[in-house]
């Protein structure tokens, strides 16, 4: 029975299959020049538009990279939690692809963020790490991104994948907020000249222009990189019900 | 009512089964004994820093040996087979949520009731076993509840005993810091201290409310 619930799996998407084909380079296409146009203007604006800032000096406009791959990057355990439960909702495989999807990209960004606030650390900090509330749940939401993608690839594309892969998406984001607040309180009794990580509000208007240039930038490219990842995680569904559809 | 009788069933037939191979609970309690001997050995345990270091070497001893019993108690039950056969019972999901986590509390309890007088003694520190109890216990509580979860998904794979640490340890993290800070403010009062026993107990009361919740989704084939 499952083999034939497969079967018909495989024809659904089959017959539904060219009119997505057709439709969905134009979305990426549109999805990409957008990012190449976005990432030529904020290279521009971070280098060349945005003043230097007067005490850091330089190394302020990694802040442009910085920020916005760090806050899209932890936005990105929302989209996995909430195609997880959906996925546990309506038992729609397409929404388990979206939250793997988001997974992979939240890792990468996240990954880019730490990288890149480890190097102005060091430059305006003089450390490379220091366990502030912010920085340590970053830290550990990249170690939940890691155990989800590790636990994922354990378990293979199965449906029980899945749905470990949402539970664990569901209590990861619940845990972030406490484990920001502990963090938080424990660190209350360790006084540390930490600054603090955001700018300061009052923010020149040309860097508050580039912030947020730099900010759609890295959307479209995630926007980009997600559709295409949606459709990879698509074909490699598709792929492997035909392999055992042949077997 | 019938719900405590299923809950209590299985954690009846947990029990038995660990009391007749018995390797379980020694072989736990050895190992928290033993990492509180390394660390004696790696931070170098003195007056004055006992309070520093003491809390910290109970804790981890404590969740290293929580890892090995919380490892094992689903993943018997898959490699027997008995798993499929307790889900076939006109049991509630809950409830065996509820027995698992209530024989995993257990066996880490009877390994923290052994370690900690051991604990006091070796490392000379005043342990005032009444006001350390609501922390052991809201802590362990923690631990399990988030553990018995994940050790039902690590089980599922080839790589359990890799793979429950690598979940468990970053969501446990306000557990681990509060029951630290917690237990260090028994040696060494402090002023102004955060309320961390507040922290354990909302931190238990939802993770043990989600896990309730989503264990159904973890077990069924």
């Amino acid at each position: 029975m499952a083999l034939a619930r497969q079967d018909t799996n495989v024809k659904r998407r089959d017959a539904s299959g060219p009119g997505q084909a057709e439709r969905f380079p134009i979305v990426s296409m549109v999805l990409l020049a957008l990012t190449f146009i976005g990432m030529m203007i904020s290279i521009w604006m971070i280098f060349l538009y945005a003043p230097t800032d007067a005490i850091e000096g330089d190394a302020q406009r990694i802040f442009y990279f910085h920020l916005p791959s760090a806050i899209i990057g932890m936005l990105s355990l929302g989209i996995v939690a909430l195609g997880g439960i959906v996925y546990l909702w309506k038992k729609d495989e397409r929404w388990d692809w979206v939250a793997r999807a988001a997974a992979e990209l939240g890792t990468v960004f996240l990954t880019f963020a730490l990288i890149t606030g480890s190097i102005w650390g060091r430059t305006t900090w003089g450390t490379w790490w220091t366990w502030d509330a912010r920085l340590t749940t970053t830290l550990i939401l990249w170690f939940i991104y890691i155990g989800y993608l590790m636990l994922r690839s354990y378990m293979g594309r199965t449906p029980a994948s899945a749905r470990a892969g949402a539970v664990l998406a569901i209590i990861g984001l619940i845990d972030v907020p406490i484990i920001y607040e502990s963090v938080n309180w424990w660190r209350t009794l360790h006084p540390q000249a930490v600054l603090p990580l955001g700018s300061s509000p009052q923010l020149p208007l040309e860097m508050l222009l580039t912030l947020v240039v730099a900010f759609i930038t890295f959307t479209l490219l995630f926007s980009f990189l997600m559709v295409q990842l949606y459709q990879l995680e698509k074909m490699q569904t598709l792929a492997q019900q035909l392999r055992a559809s042949v077997e | 009512m019938i719900f405590f009788e299923q809950v209590i069933a299985i954690l009846w037939k947990d029990i038995r089964y660990e009391l007749r191979s018995k390797q379980m609970w020694a072989g736990m309690g050895l190992f928290a004994l033993l990492v509180l001997v390394i660390f004696n050995f790696a931070f170098d345990l003195r007056v004055d820093n006992r309070a520093a270091v003491a809390p910290g070497a109970l804790w981890v001893s404590f969740v290293f040996a929580s890892m090995l019993g919380l490892g094992r108690t689903i993943a018997a039950e898959r490699e027997k087979g008995s798993m499929d056969r307790l889900l076939l019972c006109p049991v509630d999901r809950k409830a065996i949520y509820l027995a698992k986590l209530l024989g995993n509390m257990l066996f880490i309890g009877v390994v923290e009731i052994v370690a900690l007088p051991i604990f006091a003694a070796l490392f000379n520190v005043p342990l005032l076993l009444g006001p350390l109890l609501p922390i052991v216990l809201l802590g362990t509580l923690g631990i399990a509840a988030v553990g018995t979860l994940f050790s039902a998904m690590a089980a599922a794979t080839r790589a359990r005993e890799l793979l429950l640490p690598i979940l468990v340890f970053p969501l446990i993290v306000p557990i681990v810091i509060a029951a630290v800070r917690a237990t260090g403010t028994l040696m060494v009062p402090v002023s102004n201290e955060p309320p961390w026993l507040g922290l354990m107990v909302a931190f238990d009361v939802i993770f043990l409310s989600i896990s309730m919740l989503t264990f159904q989704y973890i077990v069924e084939e």
